[in-house]
């Protein structure tokens, strides 16, 4: 019965220690806000998924198409649209870089 | 130690309530110390449910009978094994394994996403939370483990039923499944409090809805193959209400695994992909109540308790919450991509989604109406297995059918001319396969065959994939064959990890099929020296054993086996009467071909004092390929599983591109 209520007791000190333990590590910070993303942040992770998703899908048709499954006509209906949707993207998260080097790039990776 | 175990669940329950509301506090308010705080809890309460259930375990082990549940699910002569899994074989030790892998999943999710994705684990710690508080309040509140009483003697000892080595490790599995569907709730739910629109929910919870979903689908396999050994009817699966309640959440997760790649790839379907993981979740908690609230009466639920209400009223409030959530958040999960073509992969599967959406409503709906029927008449109807097994060749076939076409058609849209040259290869094999099929005498069963065929197709399907893609990379790296194929499949794990689960998949029908539509049965008495034929065996009832085992007295009637005038030795099937469970059960005797994948299996069904026997003899061809498919099934999903240290990378650069935290 003590050993379980000394372990008991161990147990929740050590509790109260963990949830306190932030506190304990930063008596008075200069800065308790959460951090978030902010609009500017948001918008860049947005551009970066389309931007990460033409190019894995400009890679997947090339792959499809040297495979056979994708043929010569879809090949080329599909591959215009994906390149400048790639990089509109690209142009959009960084202005002044080469965007089309990055698509021939990605499709060659 | 009842009184530490008792603490330590009071903890976790104070350590839940407390990351809830400060969790939740923290999040609205954006103080960042009080989130850790709030984290910190939750990790705290996954040490504090490991020491509850190390106190269990010693007392079980221990047989320690001044705890009721260790008297009333153990015996001194229980194997120490079953002493052990007794830990889950009663609605305490149960509820206690859901927090204690609750609470482990969500002390790492925590830890591994902390970083990576902060603005979200702040709202994913309080949910995470919210479920934690629920299933503490139940173990320390209502079905207590740490229960005590005066010391007895002995225990009443564990249902015969669950000592079977299988239970050591199915329920385990299958909890590991249903808790493991937490964690992308949590996470969706998170995003959605956040009003985060981007993918970082689904890139955090990939990981682990394959790992739950791995786990859930292993365990239900066990599962069967427990029923199949233990149970003694010379099936596997009997659309038992808490077997169907392992399915319908596996089947809204095989759903959701195939959607988020649509969103994925086309930033489509994100309404769709956070109900389906509210359903798959809903429907865990549901398996949940229907196993532990004794609801309705199955081979597999062996509690009836109180919990019940307190289960229904848990699923209302997250189901309709959530829903109220996605409701509201509606604007921010609008897609700007539209369907391309009704030909086309995303398209594939869509039909896909649709189908195992309506495959779970149905078996739902098969669950719920003895419930219902009972609510509105005041008397329970089952349904049978009829219902079932029509909806299941309704939907299943032809999900069985786009499994071989989805990886023929590509992403966007799909021409008449490349279709025919994808389909050209696999196609012909599959109706070559049908053709000489028919001939061999399988279409004795319409359905039967058209599942043959549908597999061979899928199975051509596969190997055509690999083929072909085996040689572009080839042709595009050079290098030799396997080389090649190992950079293929490195290259793309989720791809080619998952079309191995499809073959799984495949092999899983194949001995469906075979086993259902083509067994054969016989029954009779036979007194010593009497024969039976079955298909091509003979079998001849030699003699009757009685012996004594650790906890039971087993009777067994020795079988002598021939086919086509070939002796293949003796098996045996009979009883076991357990003294302390007061129960007897079946043994069954299983002779299995493992080059034919056929399956002898003999059932001692009535053992008379005249050393009479009624025996049930099956032959089940095929069966065996059930079992092989968990072995094929794990492979894909290891693979599928594998890190992938390009797309680490990938998922790192845009984050930190971002300005947020590099670790993905």
């Amino acid at each position: 019965m003590s050993l379980a209520l000394l372990l008991g007791a161990l147990l929740a000190a050590a509790c109260v220690v963990l949830v306190a333990l932030p506190y304990l590590r930063e008596p008075q910070p200069a800065d308790d806000a959460l951090e978030e993303p902010g609009e500017l942040e948001r918008r860049h992770l947005e551009l970066s998924e389309v931007r990460d998703r033409a190019l894995a899908a400009l890679k997947e048709l090339e792959f499809d198409h040297r495979t056979g499954k994708v043929s010569d006509e879809d090949y080329r209906a599909l591959v215009g649209p994906l390149r400048r949707e790639a990089a509109e993207a690209l142009r959009a998260l960084e202005p002044r870089a080469g965007a089309r080097t990055r698509v021939s790039d990605a499709q060659r990776g | 130690m009842p009184e530490l175990g008792r603490a330590a669940l009071a903890a976790t329950l104070g350590l839940s309530l407390y990351a809830l509301v400060a969790g939740a506090y923290a999040a609205r308010f954006r103080r960042r110390r009080l989130a850790l705080s709030a984290q910190n809890a939750l990790i705290g309460a996954f040490g504090t449910t490991v020491v509850a259930s190390i106190v269990l375990a010693l007392a079980l082990a221990r047989s320690d009978f001044s705890f009721v549940y260790v008297w009333a699910h153990t015996s001194l002569a229980l194997p120490a094994g079953y002493k052990l899994s007794a830990f889950w074989g009663g609605q305490e030790g149960s509820l206690l394994l859901w927090l204690l892998i609750l609470t482990g999943y969500a002390a790492a999710a925590v830890l591994l996403n902390r970083r990576s994705a902060r603005d979200l684990v702040a709202w994913v710690v309080p949910v995470l939370a919210g479920v934690a508080v629920f299933f503490s309040f139940l173990v320390v509140v209502i079905a207590s483990p740490f229960a005590t009483q005066v010391a007895a003697l002995d225990g009443r000892g564990l249902n015969p039923s669950l000592q079977n080595p299988y239970m050591m490790s199915h329920p385990p599995l299958l909890y590991l499944g249903y808790v493991g569907l937490t964690v992308p709730f949590a996470f969706a739910m998170g995003a959605l409090l956040a009003r985060r629109a981007d993918e970082r929910w689904i890139v955090a919870t990939r990981r682990w809805t394959l790992v739950a979903w791995t786990a859930l689908g292993i365990g239900q396999l066990l599962g069967s193959h427990w029923a199949y050994e233990e149970i003694g009817w010379g099936g596997y699966y009997a659309w038992d209400p808490v077997e169907n309640a392992a399915l319908m959440p596996w089947l809204a997760a095989t759903a959701f695994l195939h959607s988020v790649m649509i969103q994925e790839k086309r930033g489509m379907l994100k309404v769709w992909n956070v109900l389906l993981v509210l359903l798959a979740f809903g429907l865990s908690l549901f398996g949940t109540f229907l196993t532990r609230s004794g609801i309705v009466s199955s081979i597999h639920s062996f509690t009836e308790g109180s919990i019940g209400p307190w289960f229904l009223g848990f699923i209302c409030l997250v189901v309709l919450g959530s829903l109220a959530l996605v409701f509201a958040r509606l604007p921010l999960l609008r897609s700007r991509t539209k369907l391309e073509s009704l030909v086309s992969r995303e398209a594939t599967f869509l039909y896909n989604n649709l189908l195992l959406v309506a495959l779970t409503l149905t078996i739902l709906w098969g669950v719920a109406y003895p419930i219902v029927h009972e609510l509105v008449h005041g008397e329970q109807r089952f349904v049978g297995q009829g219902y079932y097994n029509f909806f299941l060749r309704i939907f299943g076939l032809p999900l069985l059918l786009l499994m071989g076409i989805g990886p023929l058609v590509a992403w966007r849209r799909a021409s008449l001319r490349g279709l025919a040259a994808s389909f050209a290869w696999p196609a012909g094999a599959a109706l070559l396969a049908g053709a000489v099929l028919l001939a061999l005498g399988a279409g004795s069963s319409i359905p039967g065959l058209i599942a043959y065929t549908f597999s061979a197709f899928v199975l051509a399907s596969i190997a055509f994939e690999f083929a072909r893609g085996t040689r572009a990379r080839r042709a595009l790296a050079g290098g030799s064959w396997p080389r090649a194929f190992s950079q293929l499949v490195g290259r793309n794990r989720r791809r080619y990890g998952g079309y191995v689960v499809h073959a799984a998949v495949v092999l899983l029908a194949i001995g469906v099929a075979g086993s259902s539509l083509y067994d054969s049965v016989a029954e009779g008495r036979l007194s010593p020296g009497g024969t039976l034929a079955v298909a091509d065996y003979r079998l001849t009832y030699e003699r009757l054993v009685e012996r004594e085992a650790a906890n039971a007295t087993e009777v067994r009637a020795v079988v002598g086996i021939e086919r086509g005038g070939k002796e293949l030795g003796t098996l045996e099937a009979g009883k076991n009467a357990y003294a302390a469970e007061r129960q007897v059960t079946n043994e069954v005797g299983i002779r299995s071909d493992l080059v034919t994948g056929e399956d002898l299996f003999v059932i001692a069904e009535q053992v008379r004092p005249d050393g009479s026997v009624y025996f049930r003899v099956f032959v089940n061809p095929l069966v065996n390929l059930i079992w092989l498919a968990g072995f094929v099934f794990l492979l894909g999903s290891i693979v599928a599983l594998w890190p992938d240290a390009r797309e680490q990378r990938r998922l790192a650069d845009r984050y930190a591109r971002a300005g947020l935290p590099a670790e993905p």
